[in-house]
This record gives structure tokens, C-alpha cells and sequence, in this order.
């Protein structure tokens, strides 16, 4: 089903979000990856605020690639999220709402979307030139000397995403790849 | 003797990173279009047009088709027969990545050393692999490494009595746990044989083999297209998402080994399988 949804999510968005669901979204979302994790926890630990307000925010992970003169972004597609599970639990602990990635994620992300209500998004691996083209503002907004791990702050129109992992658990992944196992048309 | 000057390297070293990363080789081409006639699942054949116009894009715009431009991966056949004027070949050759990466604004992701983790922000060094070779050309292979589906790559050490069925349940284990992560539809390079490090390296050069050649080996091609068809059912799909089209292909490449051993290695590529060819 294609819905358009804007960010940051809602309670009632989430409610109605099912795995398969095809969504462009629309509004602010943030990127971290790797280094920008790993960052963001040593900050918690130390009970410093995040350089963006963790509350129903959305977090992409992506480092882009330079922009040209004159252009918003550079390439700009989704990194593997598995790399991020170690800290997703607590960030979703903290109110984080989304997440726009792509591969499987671990059962500790699948119980924290489930504990917290929160959605986890694939975008489209390797579709970088195409997703450049929904981001409209892009700002560095902290970590500047992690280069394209530094955290942006996105304004995005129509970005294009599929819901992998609901509020209920439902994977994508799973039901999806037992439907074509061994398809005979 | 032929002469080659180490300019000539950095100049086409620089050209090939960024063509490599904004074009799709025509290899790939055909066997792409040929795959979005074949996927049966709707999202999976969605997923396929979105790459497409993705591919459209990149030439066009010149934006690069992954944001993950990789690590660059050398092959640099040197025909004994050459001799190289200006300076050291490897110093050539990172120069033409420094450039291809700084000017053709490709992102910049190598760290000088994996423990401290600090980017050299012009994505050197490269990984070289030489080969002396008959001849008096220089070829040149340039193939950007993207660490999604590198990170799902694998080395078994199998025994001899694993035999064939080993051999095929090891490549289908890194393909399934690789699924959504590599970016598929993926290419999936294998070596078997040799060594520890040869099978490995072997693998990595089989990506670089023309995506529509089937191995000249009659029992190996057997096993390419019987590996293809079982990974094409497990259903993994573009994207990951569910599909009948999860690989364009298996290359397979083998080495005489040691009569203790069968090494097998599975080097996972994603479905633009960056590589350009050029013989100097």
C-alpha cells in the first residue's frame, strides 16, 4: 500500500504503518551512521544533550558523497543498519521514532520498535543518485571533523521508503523472500 | 621494450574511478534489463526500475551511482616487456586515485589504520594486486569496492571429503546470510582452491570477469548456472525485498590445491559491480 506520511512520525502514523508498506516521507529527518553512533552514545554517557532533539525524530544512515557546486547533496543512499543495532535499543529507549536503512537488523532493534512503537524503513541500496533528488536542504549539524559521518540535518520531499519492521514486529524481510522461495509463477 | 610513463597511469587511473562510478559497464547493462524482464514480484520489479532510473540519473547528472564509491581495488597486469619511466608504479597508481576521488567529488572512505580510524580524505591508498605477465602492455583493472556486500564475504577452509556439495552449501550460506545487506540483485565472484589468500584473491578477480561469461570448464560453468538458479530460489530478490532475481550471476574461478585441502572463498558484489578495463 503507498501512503505519504510526514515527519517528524506520529503516534497515529505508526499505528497505521504495516511491513510492505510502500511511504514517501516528507519533513526532517537526520543522518548518523558508524562514527556519529558512536559519538552520540559517549555523549549520553556522559549526560550531555544529542545535537538534535532524539524525541519522534527519524535518523538515515547515510554518509553522502561530496555535493557539486551548486547541488544539495551528493550520492545519497542508505548504509547496511546492522552496524547500528549495538546503540538502536537505547536511542529508541530515548524517543527516537524511525529508522531509514537497509539489511536485517537484530532481535534487540525488533523488540525496542516493538517496546517503543517504533518503525524501521529500507530505502533502496544503491540508489543514491535517485533518493539525492528528494533531499531538498542538507546541513551539517554536529561532528563536522567526522566529514560524511557528521550528522545532517535533512529537509526531504517524497523520499521514497518501505516499511521493513513495524510496531508489531512484522519483518519484511521474512515474509517476504518465504513468498518467492522456490516460486514456480 | 616498450616505454610507459607513470603519467599516462595516473591519468587513466583517475578516469576510471570516476567512470566506474557513474556508468554501468556493458556487461551489466545487458544483463540488468534482461533481469527487469524476469522478476515476478511486483515490489521486486519496482525495486529494479528504481535502480535503472537511478543508473539514468547518475550518467546524466553525474552524481555517483552509489554513495559508497568504495575502496579502490587495483589489478595491474605488467607485461615484463615494460619498462616504466617516472617514477615508482604504485605511487602512479594512487595518485590517480587521489585525483579521480578529490576532483570527481567520489566520497572519501579509507582510514589510515583500522584501529584509530582516521580518513585520508582522498581515498588512498589503493589495494594493488600486480601480475608479471608475457607482453609488453599494461592492463589495468579498477574495480571500487563497496563495503555492504564486502563485509558479507567469506573464506571457508573445507575438507577435501566436503567435496562438491561443501563446496556449493558454503556459496549458498554467504548468499543467503548476505541477503538484503549486499545490495542485491548481487554478482557473486568464488574461488576455490590454492590457498588461504588465493582463493580469495581469486574470488575477488572472478567479479571482474565479463558478468555474461560462463566459465570454460565444462563441470564449472555446470556449477555456475546450477548455483544461479538455487540462489535465484531462494527468493531473497531486489532489494532483498522478496523476488526471483537475487543474483545476475556466479563466477567461479579455481587453483590447483594442496591434497589436504578444498579453501573456498565468496566475494559478494552488488548489482552495479563497478569495474573498468583499460590496457595502456
Amino acid at each position: 500500500m503507498e501512503k505519504n506520511i510526514s515527519l517528524p512520525l506520529k503516534e497515529e502514523d505508526i499505528e497505521n504503518l504495516k511491513a510492505g508498506d510502500y511511504v514517501y516521507l516528507s519533513g526532517v529527518m537526520y543522518t548518523a551512521r558508524d562514527a556519529a553512533h558512536k559519538r552520540m552514545e559517549e555523549t549520553i554517557k556522559k549526560g550531555e544533550p544529542l545535537p538534535f532533539p532524539i524525541e519522534g525524530s527519524t535518523l538515515y544512515y547515510m554518509g553522502p558523497s561530496p555535493a557539486r557546486e551548486g547541488r544539495v547533496i551528493g550520492s545519497a543512499g542508505p548504509t547496511t543498519s546492522s552496524r547500528m543495532d549495538k546503540y538502536t535499543p537505547g536511542l529508541l529507549d530515548m524517543g527516537m521514532k524511525g529508522m531509514i536503512g537497509k539489511g536485517k537488523r537484530s532481535a534487540a532493534v525488533s523488540e525496542a520498535l516493538v517496546r517503543n512503537h517504533g518503525v524501521y524503513f529500507a530505502a533502496v541500496g544503491g540508489a543514491g543518485a535517485l533518493l539525492s533528488k528528494a533531499i531538498k536542504t542538507s546541513e551539517v549539524i554536529a561532528y563536522d571533523d567526522l566529514g560524511t559521518e557528521a550528522i545532517r540535518r535533512m529537509e526531504v520531499e517524497n523520499f521514497p521508503v518501505i516499511v521493513v519492521i513495524d510496531k508489531n514486529g512484522n519483518n519484511l524481510y521474512e515474509t517476504a523472500i518465504e513468498e518467492y522461495r522456490n516460486y514456480k509463477g | 621494450m616498450k616505454v610507459v610513463h607513470t603519467s599516462e597511469i595516473v591519468k587513466n587511473i583517475r578516469e576510471m574511478c570516476i567512470e566506474a562510478n557513474h556508468y554501468l559497464s556493458p556487461d551489466m547493462k545487458e544483463t540488468f534489463e534482461n533481469a527487469m524482464k524476469e522478476e515476478k514480484s511486483p515490489l521486486g520489479k519496482m525495486i529494479l526500475e528504481q535502480l535503472d532510473s537511478n543508473l539514468e540519473i547518475a550518467k546524466t547528472d553525474m552524481i555517483p551511482i552509489c554513495q559508497d564509491t568504495g575502496m579502490a581495488v587495483v589489478f595491474a597486469e605488467v607485461g615484463q616487456e615494460v619498462r616504466i619511466e617516472g617514477g615508482w608504479i604504485e605511487d602512479a597508481i594512487n595518485e590517480g586515485v587521489r585525483q579521480g576521488y578529490t576532483e570527481g567529488f567520489l566520497r572519501k572512505s579509507v582510514v589510515r589504520c583500522p584501529i584509530e580510524r582516521e580518513n585520508t580524505k582522498d581515498n588512498t591508498p589503493a589495494v594493488i594486486h600486480y601480475k608479471l605477465v608475457p607482453g609488453e602492455n599494461i592492463k589495468l583493472t579498477l574495480a571500487p569496492k563497496g563495503f555492504g556486500s564486502e563485509n558479507m564475504s567469506r573464506v571457508f577452509m573445507l575438507k577435501p571429503a566436503d567435496g562438491v556439495e561443501g563446496i556449493k552449501n558454503a556459496i549458498l550460506t554467504a548468499v543467503k546470510d548476505a541477503g538484503p545487506n549486499a545490495c542485491p540483485p548481487m554478482v557473486v565472484g568464488v574461488g576455490i582452491g590454492g590457498t588461504f589468500e588465493k582463493c580469495a584473491l581469486m574470488a575477488k578477480e572472478a567479479l571482474t570477469r565479463p558478468v555474461n561469461e560462463r566459465s570454460s570448464v565444462l563441470y564449472i560453468r555446470k556449477m555456475e548456472e546450477e548455483l544461479l538458479q538455487e540462489i535465484n530460489n531462494s527468493g531473497i530478490g531486489p532489494g532483498g525485498l522478496g523476488g526471483t532475481v537475487t543474483a545476475f550471476a556466479v563466477n567461479i574461478e579455481t587453483y590447483p590445491t594442496h591434497i589436504a585441502g578444498l579453501p573456498v572463498a565468496v566475494n559478494i558484489c552488488c548489482h552495479v559491480n563497478r569495474h573498468v578495463v583499460r590496457e595502456i
